[in-house]
């Protein structure tokens, strides 16, 4: 029997997340001969668009409507999902906080495996499922053997496969009938929305960080466009902070914030000792200096020496350009 | 209020480069330093400072060999009422699920109306308490940065979402919680604090005390295997690029789109 | 003896003999002030021990040069020059004043050894003593009350103003004086009406005006006045006496006390208990200072003893980049807290509170980086480096720590130094040197006489590692063998200690003490001053520690060590003492004849040097802690030396030199200003003798 592999879509406001099409990516690693569907959970009209955007890469959609999943809510998702997944299947979801939240518990109620933020999948070998994932926040990469004879749930690491650009058509099954009655012992409330000012650069997954090749502090709104364009955050070196152009809570370093984005961008930093003391994870980290003898380029994955205040404007403008 | 916060010994590697050995079988541990790990850390604190408000005791739970015992102790320094060391030499090698069954067998032996962990440890898996939640049938909610006793039976639990926002629920007790850091401040623990509990007596529970059935544990148990550590090639010092400023910026975007850093 | 005027000791009143006042009004007073005295005894009978009886010799001098001499008033020369005034007048006027007590009980009662001709001339002395006073009063009324030095501010989160209370009491010293001038004046003015002459009273002083003024009045309006006058300044100084122990003028009574049980020992922490052993620690309930009665006595004194001149807090770093600390309000703060609760009239109630949370505040209490100045610049000896080390202590031990500081805690206590980096790379930076410098590893069984004690920073961090590699340069050049303990060192922990974590310190204290007795040397170098602090003065028992500049001049004087002519003529240097090597150990100018020893080296120094050195933002782990500042330490002290027209910062202190590098940035002088070690300096000019050794025989001019 083949295998069949379930990537459950995360989504906002009836569009599909970016992950929707990093799962597809992910399925064809794990077997490009399974099939594939992908599994819509939610409430209202608004799934139409979803299943409409993910039937252009998933064969099958599965569209569950239910009043009771209305906010994605791990609690009320997980026995619903236990319920219309089959045995031995795969599940593919995203690692963030709804995958973390759901799969854990999904895979006990499935009775499968689980593997949490994989970063690369290395294909099948009879019922062994090769997985990549890192560990020691990145600094380590583990090979993981994951038997599937019993199914497995798989967290993907959002941004760890790319969409393959294959295209199907698929049809869209509503399976709202079979999820029967949702009753979770958990009740969303609301939603508190982090005040401007409250900016948490310590889970920003992108950070435009700047140092005192900034210069001024009108200068800032450079890297804040930067920042905007990219969907990343500002952050900064001590210096910016003690001249107080950027507030304390924006601070990377050892008499600041830890920070472990994916993707460090530093904008005039010299790269002091207690500086990179902040930045963990190994991120992939670009440096813009002009003085190409600064510490900051010994780290760095990337490094462009030239005067920040005319390059960067420009790699906005062309960012935008090509959006 | 009967607390329990499940506890990992973890290597401390913040400042230190890892190196992996010559097998790839582990990490170099010889020069590595251990210490709680951090997220467990702020779940024990949260947990101290509800006792504190509402009363009640807090127990400190790990799996491990027997030095974990020094991290048990830790919290105990802290203010933990009670350390249990589940120690086994058939519990080595057990994948999160494993880990979750034992810990399963350890909650039912008590009464326990919260249950924490930490939202992850050192292998970034973020799975135990989700797991346990899930075999005890007890809700469950992770990243959890604030908790709110209402009463008894119900607590309001704070999630740290995207973007920062906080997403609000209510949960009704017993239930599991993975803990976020910075929900509160950990308090300090000294070498005096440490020393003070030296002698408090920890219990070791063992497989055949949990009634745990060691084919579904440790390594036999495992459907998740880790086969071998390994570091990614990394190129040395940045690669500098060279070209007009257009081509720079072309591959530069290139690049950032590649690593996730143009959403 | 016939006399002019009918003297207190005889004289009716409405057919009552004024003797009785002259009898009731001392007794009363004398009874009330030592209620008093007794009631402001009870909290230091509560508090914990403080032995301060060593050294009585030491004890006594000190007391003389520094309260009986006021050495260090003039440090504020017009306050401390009015200071003097006041307190000299106040020593003479004080046999004058015991005196009329007892005249008002016995007329014509001379104080023993005051007949005779001492008598004339005491006379006199005590006529200018007030007169002076009284100038010294107005003038410090007018000052305080009208000028208004800023100094003596009191920010509204720290209470109300304390003007009035010290114009109030000035008002009170110029009525006794005034009094005693009445007194004698409408005498004089009375004999010399009767035609008995007088004794001789000096021109232009108050009692030759008051007689003078008088001279025309009948007898019995000299009567009313010299009756009214003697009786008012009876009142009021008995009143006055008991009015001391309710504030800040309760100094005029602690201050000789208080300086002559000053701390002795500089650079050392007390212990966390006198009289505990450092073994028997972990016997103790509790640590540090939590509540009030956790101080010694000797530290509720110097609340008592707080004259509130507000020279600490002008003095303090902390207070002048706005962080949340006044030293002042220190001992203030304690003290009204202590009048609170211990009060004249009414129950005792001390309280089992925390003062963190009550009067003081948990950043107020991290802000202080223990450099000293407030306590170099106190006139009479106040302490606070101990008292926050108390409070910190107690904070540690209830956990209160902030996370920022938590971590490099917990990183020394894992791998002995605060970012935890791993023990084997502690001597990573010797692998820089070049061969013909080497440096000996005891951890590998190497033999040398003399230890480089290197220390966290100095080993560890990239820029500060060029210091090792100086110091060693330096130390081979003058021909001295030299080893390090390698990953067998961990951090000394003067800051540690300095922050409270008392148990730590301990065990890294008998941990670098074993591995230096083990490694059988018999000198230690350093170019820390925090670990030389550290080593010479808390640890013990081992050899004669020596901080580089000190080895320099050694070096340089024997003609071991030359130095070249200075590289860049057109620099001006200037040398910044650091805290742990100037104010806490008294090195101040062996760095600065190093430096003097390059030849053509131009120095100036800046307004605040030696004692009054600036600090620069705190070593150890201050570079961890996220202060509330306005602006940073090491800003104003660039610019402190960008004043005193210097572009090169000398300092000798690895902390130092981080906080000055940033600083620098910090403050836009990148080009104009640069910061150095004294032992990179000493380093780059080192005489090596090249050109003899090229053999081509002609110096360099």
């Amino acid at each position: 029997m083949a295998l069949s592999i379930f990537a459950l879509i995360g989504h906002k406001n009836g569009a599909a997340d970016d992950s929707a099409f990093e799962l597809a990516a992910a399925a064809k690693a794990v077997d490009s001969g399974a099939s594939l569907t992908a599994v819509v959970c939610g409430a209202g009209s608004e799934l139409d668009s979803v299943c409409q955007a993910v039937s252009a890469v998933y064969p099958t959609v599965w569209k569950i409507n239910h009043a009771g999943l209305a906010y994605p809510n791990a609690e009320a998702l997980r026995p619903a999902l236990a319920k219309v997944i089959p045995k031995g299947a795969i599940v593919l979801m995203a690692h963030d906080t709804l995958g973390m939240d759901l799969g854990p518990g999904l895979s006990i109620k499935l009775d499968a495996a689980f593997v949490p933020d994989v970063v690369g999948i290395e294909g099948l070998d009879g019922n062994v499922l090769k997985l990549v994932r890192q560990e020691f926040g990145g600094q380590v990469s583990t090979h993981i053997h994951c038997d599937i004879r019993d199914g497995a749930v798989i967290n993907v690491r959002s941004g760890a496969f790319q969409p393959t650009g294959e295209t199907a058509s698929g049809s869209v099954v509503d399976k709202s009938g079979d999820v029967g009655d949702i009753q979770p012992k958990r009740k969303y409330l609301e939603t508190v929305v982090a005040e401007v000012g409250d900016v948490d650069i310590t889970k920003a997954d992108v950070l435009v960080s700047v140092g005192r090749g900034i210069e001024d502090q009108e200068n800032i709104s450079i890297a804040q466009e930067l920042a905007d364009t990219i969907g990343a955050v500002v952050s900064c070196s001590r210096p910016i902070v003690d001249a107080k152009w950027l507030e304390k809570s924006r601070q990377v370093g050892t008499s600041g914030k830890t920070v472990k984005p994916k993707v460090y961008i530093a904008l005039g930093i010299s790269g002091s000792f207690q500086h990179l003391g902040g930045i963990k994870g190994n991120p992939f980290m670009v440096a813009i200096n002009k003085n190409p003898k600064a510490p900051i380029f010994q780290v760095a994955d990337v490094g462009v020496v030239t005067n920040l205040l005319e390059f960067v404007p420009e790699l906005t403008e062309r960012i935008k350009e090509k959006k | 209020m009967e607390i329990l916060v499940c506890v990992k010994r973890v290597p401390d590697t913040a400042e230190n480069e890892i190196v992996v050995n010559s097998s790839g079988s582990d990490i170099e541990r010889g020069d590595l330093v251990y210490s709680v790990n951090e997220w467990d850390n702020y779940a024990v604190e949260e947990a101290i400072q509800i006792r504190d408000r509402v009363g009640g005791s807090v127990t400190v739970v790990t799996v491990g060999d027997e030095e974990s015992e020094e991290v048990l102790r830790r919290e105990m320094a802290m203010g933990a009422d009670k350390g249990i060391l589940i120690s086994d030499p058939a519990f080595e090698g057990s994948d999160g699920k494993g880990i979750a069954t034992i810990l399963k067998a350890e909650v039912e032996k008590g009464k326990y109306d919260l249950i924490l962990t930490g939202a992850q440890a050192d292998d970034g898996a973020a799975q135990v308490g989700g797991m346990l939640a899930a075999m005890l049938d007890l809700p469950f909610a992770s990243l959890v940065n604030k908790i709110e006793i209402v009463n008894e039976k119900t607590i309001q639990v704070g999630r740290e979402v995207e973007g920062g926002n906080q997403e609000m629920n209510e949960i009704s007790l017993p239930c599991v919680l993975s803990i976020q850091t910075g929900i509160n401040e950990p308090r300090y623990v000294g070498i005096r604090g440490i020393r003070k509990v030296a002698s408090v007596e920890i219990p070791v529970h063992k497989a055949a005390d949990l009634g745990v059935d060691t084919a579904k544990v440790g390594k036999a148990g495992a459907k998740v295997k880790k086969v071998d550590y390994f570091i990614p090639p990394a190129g040395k010092g940045a690669e500098i690029l060279e070209g007009s400023s257009e081509e720079i910026a072309d591959k530069l975007i290139e690049l950032l789109k590649a690593k996730g850093g143009i959403k | 003896m016939e006399t002019a005027l009918i003297s207190p000791a005889k004289a009716w009143v409405m057919g009552i003999p004024t003797v009785i006042f002259s009898v009731l009004i001392p007794l009363i007073g004398v009874a009330a002030f030592t209620y008093i005295i007794a009631k402001r005894l009870a909290p230091l009978v509560r508090a914990k021990p403080d032995p301060r009886l060593d050294r009585p010799i030491d004890r006594l001098k000190a007391m003389l040069l520094y309260a009986v001499g006021q050495y260090r008033q003039p440090r504020y020369m017009m306050a401390g020059v009015l200071h003097i005034v006041l307190f000299a007048g106040f020593m003479i006027l004080s046999l004058r004043s015991i005196t009329l007590v007892v005249l008002g009980i016995q007329e014509g009662f001379v104080l023993p050894g005051l007949g005779g001709v001492v008598g004339h001339i005491y006379n006199v002395l005590k006529d200018i003593a007030a007169t002076l006073v009284l100038i010294a009063c107005i003038i410090a009324a007018v000052r305080r009350g009208i000028f208004q030095p800023e100094r003596y501010d009191v920010p509204k989160r720290y209470g109300k103003n304390h003007t009035g209370e010290a114009v109030f009491v000035l008002m009170l010293i110029s009525t006794l004086v005034t009094c005693d001038m009445l007194f004698e004046g409408t005498y004089v003015a009375a004999q010399l009406k009767k035609g008995i002459s007088p004794e001789f009273v000096l021109p232009a002083t108050g009692t030759w005006f008051a007689a003078n003024f008088f001279n025309d009045s009948s007898f019995a309006v000299l009567q009313r006045v010299h009756l009214g006058a003697y009786y008012l300044h009876d009142l009021v100084f008995f009143f006055f006496l008991c009015f001391l122990p309710m504030g800040k003028h309760f100094h005029v009574i602690t201050s000789l006390p208080n300086v002559f049980l000053m701390k002795l020992r500089k650079g050392v922490i007390k212990p966390v208990e006198w009289g505990v052993d450092e073994s028997k620690l972990d016997e103790l309930k509790s640590f540090g200072v939590k509540k009030f009665e956790d101080f010694t006595w000797k530290h509720m004194l110097d609340f008592y003893s707080c004259a509130d001149c507000g020279r600490c807090s002008d003095q303090c770093p902390a207070n002048a980049v706005k962080r949340p600390l006044s030293p002042r309000f220190i001992s203030i703060k304690s003290r009204d807290y202590c009048f609170k609760n211990y009060p004249i009239r009414g129950e005792m109630t001390p309280k089992d509170e925390m003062l963190i949370g009550t009067i003081f505040t948990e950043d107020e209490i991290w802000s202080c980086t223990t450099c000293g100045a407030c306590e170099a610049e106190c006139p009479i000896f106040i302490e606070y480096i101990d008292k926050i080390v108390d409070l910190r202590r107690g904070m540690v031990d209830e956990g209160m720590v902030p996370q920022s500081l938590q971590k490099p805690l917990k990183a020394i206590e894992k791998r002995g130094n605060p970012w935890g980096k791993m023990e084997k790379k502690r001597s990573e930076w010797v692998k820089a040197l070049p061969e013909t410098c080497e440096v000996k590893l005891f951890e590998q069984g190497d033999v040398a006489e003399t230890l480089y004690f290197v220390d966290s920073i100095t080993s560890y961090d990239d820029r500060m590692q060029k210091i090792a590699q100086a110091t060693a340069k330096v130390l081979s050049s003058a021909g001295i063998e030299f080893g390090i303990l390698g990953k067998d060192e961990k951090d000394s922990g003067n800051e540690v200690r300095r922050f409270g974590e008392e148990m730590l310190f301990q065990d890294l204290k008998s941990h670098n003490t074993e591995m230096i007795r083990e490694s059988g040397v018999t000198r230690i170098v350093t170019s820390d001053p925090h670990a030389f602090n550290a080593l010479k003065n808390e640890y013990a028992g081992l050899p004669p520690v020596e901080h580089i500049s000190q080895t320099i001049v050694k070096a340089v004087s024997s003609g071991r060590l030359r130095l070249k002519p200075i590289e860049d003529v057109q620099k001006v240097y200037t040398y910044h003492d650091p805290c742990y090597l100037g104010r806490h150990n008294g090195v101040y100018e062996d760095p600065r004849k190093a430096l003097d020893a390059i030849p053509g080296l131009r120095r100036v120094d800046m307004l605040k040097s030696r004692d009054r050195s600036f600090c620069c933002g705190g070593g150890g782990l201050m570079l961890f802690y996220e202060p509330e500042e306005e602006q940073r330490m090491g800003v104003l002290r660039v610019k402190m030396a960008q004043k005193a027209g210097a572009n090169v910062i000398v300092t000798a202190c690895p902390f130092c030199l981080v906080n000055m590098e940033d600083a620098i940035k910090v403050a836009g002088l990148e080009g104009k200003m640069e910061a150095i070690d004294l032992a990179e300096l000493i380093e780059r000019h080192i005489d090596r003798g090249e050109a003899e050794e090229q053999g081509t025989g002609t110096p360099e001019v």
